[in-house]
């Protein structure tokens, strides 16, 4: 390797480390602001160290009905998207059949719209049919955008798949839902699991499309738009982190999960790489 | 019923669940909304269908400015985010080694900390007297008075960060992908590494780049909490007239009509895009 290549993987490496440091620089911020001894409304100024708030998170009683809402709305979120998205994956990648190309327009179709459009349309629908918006137009929303996120990472992990297997299940006598339980559904079960935890962020993170939707009803970051004015409370803070935790938390144990089934049915099926929603993020994007 | 019939009616019956839902809370929202720009009326009195095409005409004359700002903030974070997120994805699909997968994760993780929140803590990073700024000074960036929080900067920063691993994830793929025996042949054949990146490399990660500046545009475009956080009304973007209009003046036909200009552009926009760089369809490079 010559100095010019060298140089050149050094100017790199620095280059990406700096790009992950500011992509972190944020999320340090907000991890370090949460133990703030802030005194007042503003959490803007370090002002000493206090594990007050750590101690006491759900001190805001609006605070903690907002997140325990978001955290109800993204549970049922998810459950819809998943059992709608994994079934529309499979029929997309497992069959030929007439309308498919305008059904994977149709999935495509909402990622490439704005959220903006998204929420205000469904608005103007609610409000035209006469639907009160509040908690459960917020779910219908949230299934409706996050379920071509779902097809898209259950499609990745399908084609990485041998058709095959499941063909030889079915000429054994298994019927279509004996397959998909017994054959396909173990095989998809990471693509699965990271589709859902990839909805589940989606949805408890949404500001836009809910800020339409809502009603009356507070979710987790309307709360913390709400505050902007005021101050975001310390707690928030607290919140924030621990859901991230919480993200991390989950993936880990899919990856342990996977490992320890990969080990057992080693020889089986020839296993794609884990499916975790890094891989899960990466294949939508695909060309 | 015939088992070849049966046969071809599984995949709808996979598929129809996710399809209905779509086709009742996103395609027909949309055409509903098509209706609701055309009426006219006021909120007291409500809206009657009258085919008021100068909704149109009028809603282009009064925000043209947030309009062509939103397409304008978006462009500079989708140009910026492809400068910042080149080398990076480089690094990783081909210089990090045993970091790969670590480094994925470090891009993904931001993700899973509430949106609202990490704009927020700009707000803190770009705060007045903050050391970005004090520094800022110091060089001379920023004049003795001036400030970056409550500019079109501070907004086109905030929008970029935001953005940021959708840009890299699927430039990394891309990369990933080449096959790399194409540069050693390039390089083989006595082309330069520079003359190699140029004409091997670069032409291979084009669908990255197009999914990439996609995926940040389209978002960017529609975004409003990053003009409303770190912006003041001078920058706002054309999510915040959408959402006033809709949430607050409750001048329904304008905000439909401003939401339809808005996707229409977008789509007409992807679609030239995907023309000059030559990615065959819409769904192919997206999905």
């Amino acid at each position: 390797m010559s100095a010019r290549d060298r140089t050149r993987n050094w100017l790199l490496g620095i280059w990406s480390a700096a790009a992950l440091l500011y992509l972190f620089i944020p999320v340090f911020l907000i991890v370090l602001f949460s133990f703030n001894d802030n005194k007042g409304r503003f959490n803007f100024t370090w002002q000493g160290f206090t594990l007050d708030h750590w101690a006491h998170p759900f001190r805001d009683p609006d605070l903690a009905k907002a997140l325990v809402t978001s955290l109800e709305i993204a549970a049922l979120t998810t459950l819809g998207a998943v059992a709608l998205g994994t079934f529309l994956a499979l029929a997309l990648t497992r069959y030929r059949f007439r309308g498919r190309g305008p059904a994977n327009f149709a999935v495509f179709l909402p990622m490439a719209t704005p959220e903006v459009v998204l929420g205000a349309s469904l608005l103007a629908m609610f409000l035209v049919v006469g639907i009160d918006t509040g908690f459960w137009t917020i779910v219908i929303a949230h299934i409706m955008f996050t379920v071509s996120y779902v097809v898209v990472t259950v499609r990745a992990r399908l084609e990485g798949m041998d058709p095959f297997i499941e063909e030889a299940a079915q000429d054994l006598g298994a019927g279509v839902w004996t397959t998909f339980f017994k054959v396909t559904f173990p095989m998809i079960a990471p693509g699965v699991v990271a589709a859902a935890v990839l909805a589940a962020a989606i949805s408890i993170d949404d500001y836009v499309v809910t800020s339409f939707n809502a009603g009356q009803t507070q979710t987790f970051p309307l709360f913390i738009f709400g505050a902007t004015r005021q101050g975001v409370p310390a707690e928030v803070n607290v919140l924030g982190t621990m859901l991230l935790l919480g993200v991390l938390v989950l993936m880990g144990l899919n990856l342990l999960v996977q490992k320890a089934l990969n080990r057992r049915d080693r020889g089986i099926a020839a296993e794609p790489p884990s499916g975790t929603p890094t891989q899960a993020e990466l294949e939508p994007a695909a060309a | 019923m015939s088992l070849q019939r049966r046969r071809k009616l599984i995949p709808w019956m996979f598929a129809l669940p996710g399809l209905l839902w779509l086709l009742l809370f996103f395609a027909i929202p949309l055409i509903n909304q098509a209706q609701v720009s055309l009426m006219s009326g006021d909120p007291e009195a409500g809206y009657t269908l009258t085919w008021a095409f100068d909704t149109y005409t009028n809603a282009i004359s009064d925000y043209h400015e947030q309009f062509l700002r939103s397409f304008l903030y978006a462009g500079i974070a989708t140009v910026v985010d492809l400068i910042i997120a080149f080398p990076l994805a480089y690094f990783m699909a081909y210089k990090a080694g045993r970091w790969r997968n670590l480094m994925l994760l470090l891009v993904v993780l931001p993700f899973f900390m509430s949106y609202v929140l990490r704009t927020v803590a700009w707000q803190l990073i770009l705060a007045d007297h903050g050391w970005v700024v004090e520094r800022l000074r110091d060089v001379g960036l920023v004049s003795a008075d001036g400030r970056v929080l409550a500019t079109g900067t501070a907004v086109v920063a905030g929008i970029s960060y935001n953005f940021l691993p959708f840009m890299v994830l699927p430039l990394y793929v891309a990369l990933e992908r080449i096959d790399r025996r194409f540069v050693e042949a390039a390089t083989d054949l006595y082309a330069s590494r520079a003359t190699a990146f140029r004409k091997v490399t670069l032409p291979l990660a084009i669908p990255g780049i197009f999914a990439g500046s996609l995926l940040v545009f389209i978002p960017a475009t529609g975004d409003y909490i990053n003009a409303a956080l770190l912006g003041t009304s001078k920058q706002y973007m054309i999510g915040n007239v959408v959402q006033s209009k809709f949430l607050t003046v409750l001048d329904y036909p304008t905000a439909a009509a401003l939401s339809f200009i808005l996707m229409t552009v977008i789509l007409v926009g992807i679609a030239i895009y995907s023309r000059l760089l030559g990615t065959r369809t819409l769904t192919e490079a997206a999905v």
